[in-house]
């Protein structure tokens, strides 16, 4: 049992002598092991289990198609609103759903962090992919409602999973800076759901993006899941929904930053969470 | 071979940012930063002798030892003194401020029961979840599957979520996870505390068994029969620092039970700052003191007159606040626990905002010889604990000798917990 050629680490103040990725590839099994933990306790919890992710995204499409068909009197061209209401809504439910779960996932993992040694930046992520099932079951939703309204998808549908990479890496960079920032100041557990309502309003998932004005298109797309939303429709709506191709690579550009950036974040507050969390 | 190398490893805390509150709050991340700018302004904010105000804590400092390959080596110390910091040091959950360590082979770390267990899976479920917490791959779990099965003994209730395991239940198979980790170092800290005997026992034995494989065993515990059967080596902590270390266990045993530090004062506790801050009541001292609040040199007769003080300010007055303490014995046996609110109602003490010195008799003529480890303890009386009983409370030796009786034929130790004066009467009869 004993291998005669041991491993050797060094602890110091600036950290072990295990490389970050390195480490992050041998504890790949518990973020698999995790993500099953909590798919497996979710719809355990809920009686209603699965039929709860269905109903969400049909109250909301209905309530958008309301509000900004009729009320607002947006036009869709000639895209049944609840198509389009919907084809924004499956990026969008994901991304809201991993930006609340995963700015709280230390939190409510302080065990893991102040008991165990595990490269922390997995509590997050495996919470994140968690989202992901949701998102499947939405999206067989979604292929109900296509066959319903005979709006069906040509070969874009094949760039789908490319936006919904984006879609990941984007809530994987909010949800690192979020993560973190929790655990540091705890108020911004608060924050999160108001910021969760600010996205929503300044992201495109009741109406078109091409309502927002020509000169400010640009500028829209800063919002990464301007992209991620645009891509979506045009993936899955036949190219119906023209792509704004500028708007695409600055949203790309930015979610990358912001991944980026909050990985790094991440790693420098790492090493304190046992001690503050 | 040396499995593990420590070389004057610090911990420093930041109580003012850090300890104060779980979680700074932003707000007072900005305030703080405008005011050590005002700080550095206005040069103020240094004490008198140009030592920056104490805000830190320093929970270890300077600890230097070596392990040997297979070596079983026991940590202890009073609470606080820096034993956990040491094992979370050792296994990667926090850097350390200052020196370094080695460790050679695998190392495992058991600083709690059940880790990551969750109430809606099942047992099953868990073990594997567990494991793979504690660092095990799925195939080793599967592996040594039954053998975990069968260790905890709870085979039978396997598929039912743990959410409906009773206490005992829960605990032997979160243990029985952990014990099967294949890992060439292990660090365990206090869980032996929970459990009832029976198993206890089963896991000491075990842990015995897994040093005898040649596995490095690093363990933190009250219970000091525990370290004396497992360990061949003991550490005596002090404050942060490493006062003590021996292959003679049962001397750094006596050293620690002595109820004196090293300097020779009085085991007492005070308040090193910011510790235990909650909206309704601080503790600021333990100790075990004579009837004018002097504290007692140890060891101490049974029969001698001798109290539990507590001194500390109640910041709001709350009916339900409850003061008190626990005594436990050299084995981490809870002998029994008392609080200032254990009389009727009408007969408490009324603790008003202010500042209190609170003393409780310990009853003379019951203790036995030997050591016995005090904890203080405060609550909201069915709402949350101020100062939990989970290894964080603060605590002080009693150490008793002596004065168990002036019979000529009990002049020595008996055996028994408890070791209590009792009134016999006889009576002349002729009818048996």
């Amino acid at each position: 049992m004993l291998k005669s050629q041991k491993k050797e680490y060094v602890i110091s103040p600036e950290g072990g002598t295990d490389s970050f990725w390195g480490d992050l590839w041998r504890y790949r099994e518990l973020f698999t092991f995790l993500t099953w933990r909590d798919i497996l306790a979710r719809y355990k919890q809920t009686t209603i289990g699965i039929a709860w992710c269905l109903v969400r995204p049909l109250v909301t499409m209905v309530a958008f198609t309301l509000v900004f068909s009729r009320l607002a009197g947006l036009s869709s061209g000639d895209i049944p609103y609840p198509i389009l209401v919907f084809a924004a809504l499956l990026p969008w439910q994901f991304f809201s759903a991993a930006i609340s779960e995963s700015s709280n996932s230390l939190i409510n993992n302080s065990q893991l962090v102040t008991k165990v040694y595990l490269p922390r930046l997995i509590v997050p992520a495996s919470s994140i992919v968690v989202g992901l099932v949701d998102f499947l079951v939405s999206f067989g939703l979604y292929v109900v409602l296509m066959l319903f309204y005979r709006s069906i998808p040509d070969w874009r549908i094949l760039t789908l999973p490319l936006f919904l990479l984006m879609g990941i890496a984007a809530s994987l960079g909010v949800g690192f800076w979020l993560s973190a920032l929790v655990v540091k100041y705890r108020d911004f557990r608060h924050i999160v759901p108001f910021l969760v309502q600010v996205f929503l309003y300044v992201s495109p998932v009741g109406f078109r993006s091409e309502v927002v004005p020509g000169g400010w298109r640009l500028f829209y797309s800063m919002n990464p899941m301007v992209g991620v939303i645009d891509g979506f429709r045009w993936a899955l709506l036949g190219g119906k929904t023209p792509l704004y191709l500028p708007g695409i690579c600055l949203s790309l550009v930015l979610t990358l930053l912001v991944l980026w950036s909050g990985l790094r974040y991440f790693r420098r507050t790492e090493q304190i969470f046992a001690d503050v969390i | 071979m040396t499995a593990i190398r420590v070389d004057g490893i610090c911990k420093k805390y930041e109580l003012g940012h850090l300890r104060r509150r779980p979680g700074a709050s932003l707000r007072e991340a900005i305030t703080d930063s405008f005011r050590s700018a005002g700080r550095i302004l206005t040069s103020r904010g240094r004490t008198q002798d140009g030592q920056p105000p104490s805000d830190e804590f320093w929970a270890l400092s300077d600890v230097s030892f070596q392990v040997e390959e297979s070596e079983r080596v026991g940590i202890i110390g009073r609470n606080g003194s820096g034993k956990s910091t040491l094992l979370k040091i050792l296994s990667r959950i926090t850097r350390p401020t200052g020196g370094r360590a080695i460790i050679r082979g695998r190392a495992a770390s058991l600083l709690e029961v059940g880790t990551g267990f969750h109430w809606e899976l099942t047992g099953r479920e868990n073990i594997f979840l567990n494991g793979a917490i504690l660092g095990m791959s799925r195939a080793e779990i599967r592996k040594r599957f039954d053998e975990i099965v069968e260790f905890s003994g709870v085979g039978s209730f396997l598929d039912t979520p743990v959410k409906r395991y009773s206490s005992g239940m829960y605990v032997r198979l979160a243990f029985s996870v952990a014990v099967h980790l294949d890992s060439d170092i292990l660090f365990v800290d206090e869980v032996l505390a929970v459990g009832d005997a029976e198993f206890q026992k089963k896991c000491l034995w075990k842990m015995g068994e897994m040093g005898r494989e040649g596995r490095t065993i690093l363990f933190v515990s009250h219970n000091m029969n525990a370290i004396e059967q497992l360990c061949g080596k003991c550490i005596l902590l002090e404050k942060g620092r490493l006062v003590m270390q021996s292959t003679e266990v049962r001397q750094v045993i006596d050293e620690y039970l002595s109820g004196t530090d090293r300097k020779g004062t009085p085991s007492s506790w005070i308040n090193s700052g910011g510790e235990y801050s909650n909206p309704w009541f601080t503790p600021r001292s333990l100790s075990i003191t004579d009837s004018f609040g002097v504290p007692l040199p140890m060891p101490v007769c049974n029969d001698a007159e001798m109290y539990v003080q507590i001194e500390g300010e109640v910041h709001q007055f709350n009916p339900a606040l409850k003061i008190g303490y626990a005594i436990y014995s050299e084995e981490g046996f809870p002998m029994y626990q008392s609080y200032h609110t254990d009389r009727p109602e009408a007969e408490w003490p009324r603790l008003t905002s202010g500042k209190w010195v609170l003393r409780g008799r310990i009853p003379a003529k019951i203790l036995n010889e030997g050591a016995y480890r005090i904890e203080l303890m405060g609550s909201l009386h069915n709402i949350q604990w101020l100062i939990g009983p989970k290894g964080r409370a603060p605590e002080v030796i009693l150490r008793v000798e002596r004065g168990l009786s002036n019979s000529p034929y009990w002049t020595n130790r008996r055996p028994g917990v408890i070791a209590p004066m009792i009134d016999w009467s006889a009576q002349p009869v002729n009818h048996l």
